[in-house]
């Protein structure tokens, strides 16, 4: 047996030791990730991915541990990935998320693993959809993803969960951060979290005022949920509706068809994307005109669409020759 | 595809001390080092910290200690990390452990010991030049 197949084998066995290296091979690009994926990916498919979003300090990390543990009563086994920004400067990461659900990490049917964004742009990192695989194939009946604290166009996450919540905090902002386009639109659930603060029921209520002006006919509305993650209040009610979407989504057949279908499409152009631009970039920078264009542009003699499109109708060119 | 590989280091507090400023300022130093760090937090059990190591699959644990307790609570995470299989992991420690307990805790296998009054240049040196290698 080869490493990989012993690594994949270790997975779908449900090995700890198996389910971390895998996402570091992940992760890190190993020449062996793409042969690791292959092997699980027919195995991938049942969990049911959550994935949580919203600003920094909003309390996504308090209430997934408190999620955790009511689908932990709920006999339930469960992964987290759990992401948090990369240093534009340095590479370097803090990743603190775990310290709120350390209480969960001797529990075996957890397994929670942090990580950078590695510079993935998103609120998400390159490897979580494929991290999130090695967790649903070593048989984790859900898989929740806690985006980095994400403003207001993170939203990545839609190519990747199946329900998404969206949390907020009371004071965060007002009925006109509520009608703006992008992280709004994602939500499956609202949640407000912090719910004894002051102010927790006019958040609630400029989000639902911002739904109401949805005129299209929507076969699930989003409800808007209240939480104070701290003491565990609202988390019963929030699973409860968690697990509504979830029976939406495999109720509504059509709907679950499409969503499959948009998933499969955009992980496609993903891996394509990545596949193309990355061997040609490592390709045009062989022959050096890459760092003449380059120069071109910090001295204004180009603009760099024109030496994109230059390089570009060299290769074509070149591949079809 | 380009390669990612990055050095995970695990932050960890083990026992009952509530001070974890140098542990904060270590993590720090080592994330703008370039490195990918995961801090526990504070009060963490043996069993927690190396859970933790596994699940996030680090190459280094450091192990800050103010209590006085490292003589009972360094042996049984090395034990651990030993059943656990996770020989590869490098330990370090640092914080307040008496002179005459460091060769005890080195015996243990934790390969160095920071007193107060190291710089952060000391410990980001000393992770780099040994990082354990990887099958």
């Amino acid at each position: 047996m080869t490493k990989t197949e012993e690594l994949a084998k270790g997975v779908l066995a449900g090995n700890r030791r198996s389910v971390a290296r895998a996402i570091t091979t992940i992760e890190n690009n190993d020449p062996e990730a793409q042969e690791l994926v292959a092997r699980i990916y027919a195995h991938t498919g049942k969990a049911h991915i959550i994935g949580l979003t919203g600003a920094g300090g909003a309390g996504k990390s308090t209430l997934i541990e408190k999620i955790v543990k009511e689908y932990r009563r709920r006999g339930r086994t469960v992964g987290v990935v759990a992401v948090d920004p990369t240093s534009p400067f340095t590479g370097g990461a803090f990743l603190g998320d775990r310290i709120r659900m350390q209480e969960l990490c001797t529990d075996e049917g957890v397994f929670i693993r942090s990580m950078a964004t590695r510079n993935y742009a998103g609120g998400i990192a390159r490897a979580t959809k494929d991290a999130v695989k090695v967790l649903d194939a070593a048989g984790k009946d859900v898989v929740i993803v806690e985006t980095v604290g994400a403003g207001q166009s993170e939203v990545e996450i839609i190519k990747v969960a199946q329900t998404i919540v969206v949390v907020h905090a009371p004071g965060l902002g007002d009925e006109i951060q509520a009608i703006k386009a992008g992280v709004m639109e994602i939500a499956d659930i609202f949640v407000v979290n912090k719910a004894d603060r002051e102010n927790a029921n006019k958040a609630v209520i400029d989000i639902q005022s911002n739904l109401q002006m949805n005129n299209k006919e929507i076969p699930w509305k989003p409800p808007v949920l209240k939480t104070i993650a701290l003491t565990g209040e609202g988390i019963l009610e929030l699973v409860d509706k968690i697990q509504e979407h979830r029976c939406f989504l495999e109720g509504d057949l059509e709907c679950r068809r499409v969503s499959l279908r948009t998933k499969a499409e955009a992980e496609l152009i993903d891996a394509i994307r990545e596949r193309v631009t990355g061997s040609l970039i490592e390709e045009l920078k062989k022959e050096g005109k890459f760092d003449a264009l380059v120069h071109e542009i910090m001295e204004r003699k180009t603009d760099p669409t024109s030496a994109a499109e230059k390089l570009l109708k060299k290769a074509v060119r070149d591949a079809e020759a | 595809m380009r390669k990612e590989r990055k050095i995970r280091v695990l932050i960890a507090k083990p026992g009952l001390d509530s001070h974890d400023r140098g542990a904060k300022v270590v993590a720090r130093a080592l994330r703008d080092a370039g490195m990918e760090v995961i801090y526990t937090g504070l009060r963490q059990t043996p069993q927690q910290i190396v859970e933790t190591a596994l699940q996030e699959d680090v190459d280094v644990i450091g192990l800050s200690i103010l209590s006085g307790a490292h003589k009972t609570l360094f042996p049984r995470i090395m034990r651990l990390l030993r059943e656990q299989d996770l020989t590869d992991v490098m330990v370090f420690a640092g914080g307040i452990i008496p002179e005459e307990d460091v060769v005890k805790m080195k015996k243990l296998g934790i390969k160095e010991i920071f007193g107060p009054g190291t710089t952060t240049e000391t410990i980001i040196r000393y992770v780099l030049d040994n990082l354990p290698r990887r099958s």
